[in-house]
């Protein structure tokens, strides 16, 4: 009976954009591919928060690290920041990239919340960001002994994130130096 | 203690939602006559109980009650209060719990204002739109408890509601979305309560039109909200970014305007009834798949909602329950044989039938624009992104195709009209539509535009069109207007409505200018012919944020024309920036000033903007969504039991063939 099975059309695609939609639970959008995975991390010539001396991409090379982008009016910035202080307590590198911000209200904020980062690079019109192609804050890069990039998290760095993606790779590149 | 008698208020709801689901069910099908009888004050109790659990949410936000980790995530005792209520829906479990009142309401609405069904259709009706309550109070309780207490870390201050949505713009927004996403549940219920029963007939059209014109003029005005909330609110005067929410919340209405077309032809012609009723199914279809693609995390946003796995999971199980059911039960009920009734292709059925076509092909296009990114990362293409450019270009040209066939509409006749009729009724009116909106572009800037050109034939092709229309019905005379009934006002409302809204959006888009400055106080900077001053920036404190605000005197030949204050805030509690534009809101233009971030010594980045004609895009969201609700004040909506044999085609209906 053709005329009937053409009414279960509708229910064959439904059936396909269900598949679809179940595939797309277990992807992660925010997981970005970044072009400048495995290349060096872009030479910059920036002001410390700290000190206000120039920075520039060999004086923070030597160890792996985590470079976080971060900014006070990033609102997940501050969820992350807890973290963030829980990490650096456990002896990991962080430095900060204070993306598009004003330096006075960043200080501000770590005398408030405290501060993770061994160091901070003001990123005050976003050059640094435009050259590692952020998308937004909080950004996260894991960075070799060489200077390397070697993973790129866009988002909240947690306990889950740290966990299940970041940490692994840390010590695999911690081992690998050794 | 509040918390947990709203907790229990809502297990209580989900408790009379399954016996609303079950029990007059059980009675349709054995016919038991008290069984079906208790529907409707098991919907009234429906309602009662998740009206006590909304109002414990809303009073725990009220008295910050920071032990409720809602509470404490999305609030702050500096709030004013009328954000501290809307915050009860600025996030995931507080906005669900909104969505679960909505449907209940509507459900208690059905039970109510429903006196003309027969006691078996109601029963259905009603025991249908149970069954999406229990879904949606189950996610609510097991997935997203609003009532959760944060024991015993209780947070002294709350993390505050995110300052985006502090704004009385998203005061009304969600309500009103709501009300039309979930209002499509109705029509949904009564397309399935007419599959169960086999019968998809005039009578079944005529009970779900003045519900599906309900929940689509407050799906209208939601999304005018939205829209409009976006351009005042995300400081770069944007009014629709096809970002994924926008289109989710866009796709029921493409979908509901379809089905708004083709229930009247149903209705009055007894045509297209498989055709009406997958319409109905789509529309609230596209709702749920709309809360998916929110909450579930697979699509990224600007406005989506922190996401969890296991609510994505559960809503797309919940989903295929509700739309593959549904669409099972279309296949093997739906009338397989064409009807048999007739007609030409010079009618108003084709003309409606090339609607719903194009509404639909819309619907599509929308639907797969949103989707692509998760196709090809579900097939390992990569990452995309699909943008306006996309979108633009398959929907205007939709759109324009539109338009010449919608104006031809209200004057055509059913069944079988004639060309020499179409073209004695509408060459005048295409004529002057045609001279007024070529010659009006050549007032309107240096350069003639020929989109504005196109833009204004077509709007006022379809206004004379409906002038000429109104002048045959009353008779030629102002005294015939008051015979008109309401069902054909509301018609020519919406589409006055279409037609404001075209020239709004093609008018704006063409003819705004806009500056990205750098300015210091005293400065003074010109942009199409208005001259904006900044007189100084000074500190200001609101209730929970400080800001610096910009004066600005707007004035064009020497006349003050507006002072305009923009601002850049700084939310205390969260630490977040956020701009505040200001705006001289006009009928023919705004004048709209967004400042940004402080460049050097003393100086500020400003963005002025001129933008002619914006007002019209809302002005005519707003008319259609008076006259969808206009509609429902026609009388032969509210007649008292009508017989079943009330139909086009007593007798031929559903079933296999």
């Amino acid at each position: 009976m053709p005329a009937r099975l053409k009414l279960f059309l509708p229910l064959v695609v439904f059936f396909g954009l269900a598949l679809l939609l179940f595939r797309g639970l277990q992807l992660d959008p925010r997981e970005l591919p970044s072009a400048l995975i495995d290349q060096p991390f872009p030479a910059f010539s920036l002001p410390s928060l700290a000190s206000g001396e120039t920075l520039n991409v060999e004086a923070l090379r030597g160890e792996v690290a985590l470079y976080n982008i971060w900014a006070t009016w990033c609102y997940t910035c501050r969820v992350e920041h807890p973290y963030l202080l829980k990490l650096a307590q456990q002896g990991v590198p962080i430095y900060g990239v204070n993306y598009k911000d004003e330096p006075e209200a960043a200080r501000r904020w770590l005398a408030e919340l405290g501060d993770p980062y061994r160091d901070n690079i003001v990123d005050q019109k976003g050059t640094l960001g435009l050259d590692l192609g952020v998308t937004g804050a909080p950004e996260t890069y894991l960075v070799d002994k060489r200077g390397v990039i070697r993973y790129r998290h866009v988002g909240e760095v947690n306990e889950r994130v740290w966990k299940g993606t970041l940490e692994p790779l840390y010590d695999e590149l911690l081992r690998e130096d050794s | 203690m509040i918390a947990e008698i709203g907790h229990f208020a809502l297990i209580l709801a989900l408790c009379v939602a399954l016996l609303l689901a079950l029990v007059p069910a059980w009675g349709c099908l054995v016919g038991n006559q008290r069984a079906m009888g208790m529907a409707p004050s098991l919907a009234v109790g429906l309602l009662l109980f998740s009206l006590i659990a909304f109002a414990c949410l809303a009073t725990v936000f009220l008295q910050d009650d920071f032990s409720v980790a809602l509470v404490a995530n999305n609030s702050n005792t500096l709030l004013p209060d009328a954000y501290k209520f809307s915050a009860v829906w600025g996030n995931h479990e507080g906005s669900l719990l909104l969505w679960v009142l909505i449907l209940a309401g509507w459900t208690a609405a059905v039970a109510v204002f429903s006196a003309q069904l027969p006691l078996i259709v109601l029963a259905r009706v009603l025991a249908v739109m149970g069954a999406i309550s229990v879904g949606f109070l189950s996610f609510s309780i097991f997935t997203s408890n609003p009532f959760s207490r944060l024991l015993p870390n209780t947070p002294m201050e709350g993390m505050d509601l995110n300052p985006l949505l502090q704004d009385p713009g998203l005061i009304i927004h969600p309500p009103i979305l709501y009300m039309g996403y979930v209002g499509f549940s109705v029509a949904f219920a009564f397309a399935i309560a007419a599959l169960w029963g086999g019968r998809l007939d005039a009578a079944w059209a005529r009970w779900s039109r003045p519900w599906t014109n309900v929940a689509w003029a407050f799906l209208t005005l939601g999304i005018m909200l939205g829209s409009w909330w976006a351009y005042y609110e995300l400081g770069w005067g944007g009014w629709w970014f096809w970002d994924p929410v926008e289109n989710a919340s866009f796709m029921p209405w493409l979908a509901g305007t379809a089905l708004v077309h083709s229930l009247a032809v149903t209705e009055k012609r007894g045509l297209f009834k498989s055709w009406t009723v997958l319409l109905a199914l789509f529309a609230f279809s596209l709702s749920l798949l709309g809360t998916f693609l929110v909450r579930s995390g697979v699509l990224t946003s600007v406005h989506a909602f922190a996401t969890d796995p296991a609510r994505g999971l559960f809503i797309l199980v919940f989903l295929a329950i509700v739309v593959g059911g549904s669409l099972v039960l279309f296949a093997l009920r739906a009338p397989a044989v064409s009807s048999r009734v007739r007609f030409e292709w010079l009618s108003r059925d084709t003309l409606l039938l090339f609607n719903n076509v194009v509404f639909l092909v819309a619907t599509i296009t929308v639907l797969f624009g949103t989707l692509f990114p998760l196709i090809m990362d579900a097939f390992g293409q990569g990452k995309y992104s699909v943008g306006p450019p996309y979108f633009n270009t398959v929907f205007v040209p939709l759109m324009a195709l539109l338009v010449p066939f919608m104006g031809i509409g209200p004057i055509s006749r059913w069944k079988r009209d004639t060309a020499r009729r179409w073209q004695a009724e509408l060459l005048l009116p295409a004529l002057v539509a045609l001279i007024c909106g070529l010659t009006l572009p050549l007032f309107g800037g240096e350069d003639y535009n020929v989109w504005v050109a196109i833009a204004l034939v077509m709007a006022f092709w379809l206004t004379f069109g409906l002038l000429r229309d109104l002048w045959h019905r009353c008779g030629a005379k102002l005294s015939g207007l008051r015979r008109l009934s309401p069902s054909y006002w509301g018609m020519v409302l919406a589409h006055l409505g279409f037609a404001a809204a075209i020239i709004g959006v093609v008018l704006a888009s063409q003819y705004s200018e806009e500056r990205d400055l750098r300015m210091e106080a005293g400065q003074s900077e010109t942009l199409a012919g208005y001259r904006f001053q900044l007189l100084e920036v000074a500190r200001v404190r609101g209730p929970n944020y400080v800001a610096d605000e910009a004066r600005f005197e707007v004035s064009r030949d020497g006349k003050l024309i507006a002072r305009l204050a923009p601002q850049k805030r700084h939310y205390l509690a969260g630490g977040s920036m956020m701009t505040e534009a200001a705006i001289d809101a006009g009928l023919w233009r705004d004048i709209y000033v967004a400042m940004g971030e402080a460049v050097g010594e003393g100086g500020w980045a400003i963005r002025l903007h001129y933008k002619p004609m914006v007002r019209w895009m809302w002005l005519g969201a707003i008319l259609m969504g008076a006259g969808g609700l206009l509609t429902v004040a026609d009388r032969r909506y509210r007649g008292r039991k009508q017989p079943a044999s009330d139909t086009v085609e007593a007798g031929a209906h559903a079933g296999a063939a």
